[in-house]
């Protein structure tokens, strides 16, 4: 083993690998401080990490940790709608939550569509399948001999579909 | 050494589906999107023609050598790589934030660092999540018109692009031969991702990936119809540009009314002229002047930045014939001046190329009808695959210039 490799741990081409990005990061950097509110650029690159791995992170790991405990085996017919709908809402939330309408109406002319009911009408599209796919499940898991379901929902899921498992 | 409590010890982290193959498939897939991304946003900065006139947002000076020049043909050219750039990019959120998820454990490793090489690599690798971050972020932001950073979105996210490039290049030459080895190794290999007490199961990892996939699929399908068009167009619920532009030969979007242009009326009326010029000679056009010239109907598409496009019939001169009319058929660039007071994009310069192609327009009719006032009544430019704000609305003036 090379003398370099020993004291620094891996070859020379990692060295220079990482010299090379830092000069970019660099050149980029050092262009940045010189615009109009580089320091909330600075803060804006630092605040990304922190917020997401930090605050976004821990913060839908302890909700999924809640759904688990309060829907047990079935918190995957949980998990995916309200996982999309808050990905959604992650996403579109300018949006969603109206903090741009006024821009966009001004910019384009045009009344802004509804944005809040259009997430919820999704929310509720999603949450109403994975209902749906959970009780034609769980009714095609009962024995074949069983009683046929007498609870009112069942009579929403058309019969035809059972055939997954 | 001990590690400090929480995170920082190896038992905290649980889930049973983190490790090398699961980070391997998911880096591979996040490459392949951000591949795009990043190649469809340099293009988006070289269709500006940033070495023209005064188009430069970023400081010519201060820029890379991206010069390359930008075609005008085909006419969808730029409406397919911003859309590719913005759908892509929407598409490439949940495989970010799933990669982000399967290596959090690797953030609070303990000694946070063993040799230099490490820490060198830690460093960079804080430079790649948060320059991913701050470009997923400030792209999807501005998209929607939602502007709380108070900095220059151009310049932010170009030069915050640079820094992502950069970490990224070098974050593939370190991890492809650990990703070769997750590969053909499969799940016997471990290099710190996989918790030593997992908890059981509660998804399978294919359960996970197509959750994964299936975030991408929903983000696509609520945003794309603004840049595919057609019937589609009504499916994108959540589209920025979902307001309707009402009926009529000018119901399309409008990017800028001419109420927050600052174009008067009277600006625009029968005292209207256009200037034309080339070197000494001076042309001034009254709208009805314009209209008795040979007109061309172009069917062309009008694509903006931040991911929308739209495409209509276009009447007008084309931009070569006034050219010739002040002795410039030869000239190299185009200077366009709008009646707009104030706001960016007021004025563009445009290659020889992008003006004397046979469909660029000076356009003053849209689908049969007289342009609106929000579509740049009395006229405006329309050139194929130029990006949207570069087909100056309300045009007061044209100015041939460069070699003959």
């Amino acid at each position: 083993m090379s003398r370099f490799r020993r004291r620094y741990g891996a070859s020379p081409l990692h060295a220079l690998a990482h010299l090379a990005a830092f000069a970019l990061a660099g050149f980029a950097l050092l262009h940045l401080l010189e615009v109009r509110g580089a320091d909330r650029v600075l803060l804006w690159l630092v605040g990304a990490v922190v917020l997401h791995d930090l605050l976004l992170l821990p913060f839908y790991s302890a909700l999924d940790r809640a759904a688990q405990a309060l829907a047990g085996p079935a918190v995957n017919y949980v998990r995916v709608p309200a996982g999309l709908s808050a990905l959604l809402l992650l996403v579109f939330f300018p949006l969603i939550l109206g903090r741009s309408t006024a821009t966009l109406e001004a910019v384009s002319g045009a009344p802004a569509a509804d944005y809040l009911a259009r997430w919820l009408l999704i929310t509720g599209v999603l949450c109403a399948g994975s209902a749906a796919v959970y009780l034609v499940k769980a009714r095609a898991k009962r024995a074949p001999g069983a009683p046929a379901a007498t609870a009112r929902a069942s009579s929403k899921v058309s019969t035809s579909r059972r055939g997954g498992r | 050494m001990t590690p400090p409590p929480g995170p920082f010890r190896p038992g905290f982290w649980r889930s049973p589906l983190r490790g090398p193959w699961l980070t391997t498939l998911l880096g591979a897939l996040l490459l392949a999107g951000v591949t795009v991304v990043a190649v469809t946003g340099f293009l988006s900065h070289v269709a500006y023609e940033p070495g023209a006139g005064d188009n430069a947002i970023v400081d010519p000076r201060r820029d890379l050598p991206l010069g390359l020049g930008w075609p005008a043909s085909p006419a969808w050219l730029y409406a397919l790589t911003q859309g590719l750039h913005v759908n892509v990019g929407l598409a490439t959120v949940p495989l970010l934030l799933a990669k982000l998820w399967s290596v959090i454990p690797r953030l609070f490793a303990w000694p946070p660092a063993v040799s230099p090489a490490q820490a060198v690599e830690r460093a960079s690798i804080a430079l790649l999540v948060s320059s991913a971050v701050f470009e997923f972020a400030t792209g999807i932001l501005n998209a929607q018109n939602y502007y709380p950073f108070g900095f220059s979105f151009v310049v932010a996210h170009y030069y915050g692009a640079v820094i992502f490039v950069g970490a990224l290049a070098v974050h593939i030459v370190v991890k492809l031969p650990v990703m070769a080895r997750a590969y053909r190794e499969r799940e016997r290999s471990n290099d710190g991702h996989e918790a030593p007490q997992p908890a059981p199961p509660t998804i399978t990892r294919r359960g996970l990936l197509g959750f994964v996939g299936a975030g991408s699929g929903l983000l696509l399908l609520v945003n794309a119809g603004e840049s595919l068009g057609g019937p589609l167009r009504s499916l994108a619920l959540l589209a920025p540009r979902g307001g309707d532009p009402g009926p009529g030969p000018n119901g399309f979007p409008v990017n800028k009314t001419a109420k927050v242009a600052g174009i008067a009326p009277a600006l625009t009326g029968d005292r209207y002229r256009l200037v034309v010029r080339a070197g000494e000679r001076e042309l001034r056009l009254s709208r009805a002047d314009l209209l008795a010239m040979e007109q061309r109907t172009e069917r062309l598409p009008i694509a903006c930045v931040e991911g929308w496009t739209t495409t209509q019939d276009w009447t007008g001169v084309p931009l070569a014939r006034l050219a010739a009319s002040v002795g410039a058929a030869g000239a190299s660039e185009l200077h366009v001046e709008s009646l707009q007071r104030r706001g960016g994009f007021r004025q563009a310069t445009l290659t020889r190329t992008q003006f004397g192609n046979e469909r660029a327009l000076l356009a003053l009719r849209v689908n049969g009808a007289d342009l609106s006032l929000d579509h740049g009544f009395p006229a405006r430019v329309i050139v194929p695959a130029l990006p949207g704000v570069h087909n100056t609305k309300w045009v007061r003036a044209l100015t041939f210039g460069g070699a003959a």
